[in-house]
């Protein structure tokens, strides 16, 4: 590693500190409020709470219907990052390895060009198709993660397969492995460090997406926690100490994982964007 | 270089053409088998309701009952539609000026970020934090912040001191300040990245040269980032113009429509409106849109990489 002889550049160290600042702001905000009682809200909601009140917290459990939103969106997000780690790479080896030929090569392409096509486009009757499927429920959301994330994953995994060597598995083949014991025996572990990468990116992003679950699931049992957020809204009206308290559930699952994990995280999503 | 050329046959063993093209095929067939049922749920999950939503654009389906074909009478009818009109005045304006400040902001904290600072390490997963966050959820903190917080703090600041989000004028503002906090994450990763791969040794030359820090960044640092920055102009402009989440934590569409996006007004009018087919159309129009601004924007900034 290059050793920085630089000197510490103060002026730019208060810059940072001062844009890190803005960034905390809102999370500090949702913090205070969550632990506040009611009536010590008639300020801006920045005063430090004089008495907190930890009722917020069971209150919102309660009447967001947590557990179940929770249980939703776990089942969600852990399905949709299990299936796609597993189909995805898979995908992204039979065509980085056969690109030369022309339905892979028409495949990757096709894959690719969805980028660019925008969500409200299919939003419509994606509605209907799913309803008439029975998929307008947990499971057809796992598949539409999965087949959604297709087209960024394949363009990602493709790219890096592509830097690992085609001998390691003519070495595999001529010990008689078949084209299947090759991908799972030799591949996938390598693809190792994009398998974080893809399982990140799917994982926020299952996590926290809001209009798939909003547009596509029907029934009110199946509600993930965004979504729950959103119609239990209208309910918390005036009570925010509480309403607070349910965002700060929210955003906390996710936001403890990074905070562990933040080097690791960082370094996934770079490896994602710049191949 | 192919995978086959070292099929599983003993060497000693006399292969007939024939024997061995099996072999190959037998080799090749189950990449045929791993790809196929993806592209066929691709097809069906995405590409059909593509077809599906371009066939309906030209008839006057409600969402349910009877329809007719009606032939372009909804593209026509958009163009001349003031709640549209205005839902893309509202995306087109807040994207453009998201877009300028993410970026500008981002490149400028990355630019800190590179140069020789205390807790770097630190900072870096500070800024990067919102990118874990919903949107919808930060969205009602501060949608908070902007109504009871602000005119709390700061009451005799004119449109901020009475709820900027009430205001008809003003309450893009709010929604473009939310947009860029939660970006700006995701941006100064990638033009950290970008920079981190400019070799020091260029400075180095320059500051004996006696370049100004200015000059350093238009002569050197931007040239060199900017197929990064290329990313994420492109990048940013594309999922502002499809702004919903922000919206619907913010304003929700107000006051009266003066913040309605058209993700927010397709999914209005489709699903509650009756217009399931008007909206069809509304969205092909807009695919249309932001498929041409994405290639002209590339375009015109990968023509200005090249002319450094």
């Amino acid at each position: 590693m290059h050793t920085d002889t630089r000197r510490t550049n103060w002026w730019a160290t208060a810059f940072v500190a001062v844009c890190a600042l803005t960034v905390l702001v809102p999370i500090y905000l949702a913090v205070v409020v969550a632990l506040k009682t009611p009536d010590q809200l008639a300020g801006s909601g920045f005063e430090l709470p004089t008495q907190v009140r930890w009722e917020n917290f069971a209150e919102a459990w309660e009447r967001a219907s947590f557990p179940r939103a929770l249980t939703n969106t776990l089942l969600i997000t852990v399905g949709a990052l299990v299936l796609t780690l597993l189909t995805n790479s898979m995908v992204s080896w039979a065509i980085a390895r056969n690109l030369h030929r022309r339905f892979f090569k028409g495949v990757y392409f096709y894959l690719l060009a969805a980028l660019f096509v925008p969500f409200p486009i299919i939003m419509l009757p994606l509605v209907k198709e799913t309803a008439i499927l029975g998929l307008d429920n947990q499971v057809g959301l796992i598949v539409l993660y999965t087949v959604f994330g297709l087209s960024l994953n394949v363009f990602v995994y493709t790219a890096y397969i592509r830097s690992i060597p085609v001998e390691l598995e003519e070495a595999a083949r001529v010990d008689g492995a078949s084209t299947w014991r090759v991908f799972w025996q030799v591949i996938f572990p390598l693809l190792a460090p994009m398998n974080a990468t893809v399982g990140i990116l799917t994982c926020v992003w299952a996590w926290n997406d809001f209009i798939l679950p909003l547009v596509v699931l029907s029934d009110p049992a199946a509600r993930t926690i965004p979504l729950a957020q959103y119609i239990f809204q209208g309910q918390f009206n005036t009570d925010y100490t509480v309403a607070f308290a349910s965002y700060l559930m929210a955003m906390a699952p996710l936001l403890l994982v990074y905070v562990v994990a933040q080097r690791w995280v960082i370094s996934g999503v770079v490896r994602g964007s710049v191949k | 270089m192919t995978t086959t050329t070292h099929a599983p046959v003993p060497p000693a063993a006399v292969a007939t053409p024939a024997s061995r093209r099996s072999a190959r095929s037998r080799l090749r067939r189950p990449y045929y088998w791993m790809v196929l049922p993806a592209v066929v749920l691709f097809a069906l999950f995405h590409t059909l309701p593509v077809l599906v939503g371009v066939f309906f654009s030209f008839t006057d389906y409600a969402g349910y009952g009877a329809w007719d074909f009606v032939g372009v009478r909804n593209y026509v009818s958009l163009f001349g539609d003031d709640r549209v009109l205005g839902a893309y005045g509202f995306s087109f304006g807040f994207a453009l000026v998201a877009t300028v400040l993410t970026n500008v902001i981002s490149l400028a904290i990355a630019l800190a970020l590179n140069s020789r600072i205390v807790a770097r390490n630190t900072f870096r997963g500070i800024f990067f934090m919102p990118y874990v966050l919903a949107i919808l959820i930060v969205g009602y903190v501060f949608q908070y912040l902007f109504s009871n917080s602000l005119p709390k703090l700061l009451p005799n600041v004119p449109v901020i001191g009475e709820n900027i989000l009430s205001n008809p004028d003003w309450a893009w503002v709010a929604i473009v300040v939310l947009a860029v906090w939660q970006a700006s994450a995701f941006a100064i990763i990638i033009y950290l990245a970008g920079l981190q791969t400019i070799p020091p040794e260029l400075y180095e030359a320059a500051s004996l040269d006696g370049a100004s820090p200015w000059r350093q960044f238009t002569r050197i640092t931007f040239p060199l980032i900017s197929a990064f920055f290329t990313i994420n102009m492109v990048l940013s402009l594309k999922n502002f113009l499809q702004v919903f989440d922000h919206v619907v934590a913010l304003t929700n569409g107000g006051p009266g429509t003066s913040t309605e996006s058209i993700t927010l007004l397709i999914y209005r009018g489709g699903f509650t409106g009756g217009e399931f087919a008007y909206q069809t159309a509304n969205a092909v129009i807009f695919v249309i849109v932001i498929t041409v601004v994405s290639l002209l924007q590339l375009r015109f900034l990968q023509r200005r990489e090249a002319d450094f």
